[in-house]
């Protein structure tokens, strides 16, 4: 453990660094979003619903923005029936921030099944967050039924036709990919030849002191291929930006938080607004992890969370926590 | 002379093959129509792999709480998204093997073969 709390892990049957209560501390990740901060061209990640336990000083830095992630409006199967409820709890978290992010990030799945009506809640929800501007990818859930053509008409105005494209705030380059457009039977999520092709050109130009921020649904790195958990051609992109001293690759997807530093690049991924999966390979299959509907409201109320990161992957970089 | 008796023969022996087709056809109608269900749950296709005669329709329908499709591989066929309970069918007039897969989730594949 990093730092012993009244909330330390005091039954670690699994040795996995999760007892029961670690478990439902997790549970509260559902409701919340990554805080992010670039310190000295080096993104820091936050997970929301820990900021009370931070010194303000140490989350300043040059550019801060909030990512979230598989919002799922739609779901309401017992894992959440409230979608729209914890959505509102990430952005009241978002509100509470001493000072508001530059713009929020939303990195997939804002439906659950493409509907108009589920797009609008999200846009709807989305507004009264202290951040105005949002950046979307899309995830395999945003593109069901259309090949993803209400999707690009709605959110995808700033994009190349594919839906990819990049911007820039304060000397940070950002990247938006699309990995979950014409999945093949068997296969992971997928970028595409002409999508990497113009990421070569995007990038080149850029000085290898830029800081690089990737953002795409599906991990670039294969987190569990067995549950179509990564991108096959993610390599292809990742060789482009090697040049970089600094890059983040932020995803979403499966619906966790998870961290990895690969030389000069650190993978997120982030939770879910909406309902969390079980970790890689520990349930037959994928699907909701169901607690009871009081249980996860209880949790996702709790704002004090001191669960600290062993062992156990949480997304954040930094363990300057105090 | 010897050529047209050949051609005869030939046209009389294939209405002969027309006419058995025809009758086959009919009794099949009168028969009740073939129908096999795949179940989704889990995201896993159950039976993954099911083998049916010629004109038997499959039904697939979804009991996971998360959405998922059918969609051939070789794009025979392809359903909407299949919410909790929803179902699709598609009717298999030809022989063969028709692989799919969840375009969602594409670790989930199955196939059918008709025979």
């Amino acid at each position: 453990m990093a730092h012993k709390t009244k909330d330390e892990i005091l039954h670690d049957h699994n040795n996995d660094g999760v007892d029961r209560r670690g478990f439902l501390k997790c549970m509260a990740w559902a409701g919340t979003g990554a805080f992010c901060v670039m310190q000295g061209g080096v993104l820091k990640s936050y997970s929301m619903s820990r900021l009370a336990e931070m010194n303000p000083q140490n989350m300043k830095g040059e550019l801060s923005f909030v990512q979230i992630s598989d919002s799922h409006m739609g779901f309401n199967k017992p894992a959440n029936p409230d979608v729209a409820a914890t959505l509102q709890a990430a952005v009241d978290k978002i509100n509470a921030l001493s000072a508001p992010p530059e713009f929020l990030l939303h990195t997939g799945d804002i439906s659950h099944l493409s509907k108009p009506e589920e797009f609008d809640s999200v846009e709807q929800i989305l507004k009264s967050a202290s951040a105005k501007d949002v950046f979307y990818v899309p995830g395999e859930h945003d593109v069901l039924n259309d090949d993803g053509k209400q999707y690009h008409e709605r959110f995808g105005k700033v994009a190349q036709p594919g839906g990819w494209y990049s911007f820039e705030k304060k000397g940070v380059h950002f990247v938006g990919l699309v990995n979950v457009m014409n999945l093949k039977a068997g296969g992971l999520g997928t970028l595409g030849n002409e999508q990497l092709e113009w990421l070569e050109k995007d990038v080149k130009h850029l000085k290898s002191s830029t800081p690089i921020i990737v953002f795409a649904h599906i991990p670039l790195w294969t987190v569990y291929p067995e549950w179509g958990w990564g991108t096959e051609d993610s390599a292809g992109s990742l060789a482009y930006l090697k040049k970089f001293g600094s890059v983040t690759v932020l995803n979403g997807h499966i619906h966790q938080t998870m961290q990895k530093v690969e030389g000069n690049v650190t993978f997120h991924t982030a939770c879910s607004t909406a309902f969390p999966q079980p970790k890689p390979g520990e349930a037959p299959s994928p699907g909701p992890m169901k607690v009871p509907a009081e249980q996860l409201r209880g949790v996702l109320g709790i704002t004090d969370v001191n669960y600290v990161a062993g062992q156990h992957a949480l997304a954040v970089v930094d363990s300057s926590l105090a | 002379m010897f050529i047209a008796s050949v051609i005869a023969t030939t046209v009389l022996s294939f209405s002969g093959v027309v006419l058995e087709q025809n009758g086959f056809v009919t009794s099949a109608q009168e028969k009740p129509a073939s129908t096999a269900e795949v179940k989704i749950d889990n995201f896993s296709f159950g039976p993954a792999a099911v083998t049916v005669p010629v004109g038997t329709t499959v039904t697939w329908i979804n009991r996971d709480d998360i959405p998922h499709t059918v969609v051939s591989t070789e794009k025979v066929f392809k359903s909407k998204v299949l919410d909790t309970d929803e179902k699709f069918s598609y009717t298999f007039t030809k022989p063969g093997e028709y692989p799919y897969f969840c375009s969602i989730h594409p670790k989930m594949t199955g196939k059918v073969v008709v025979q």
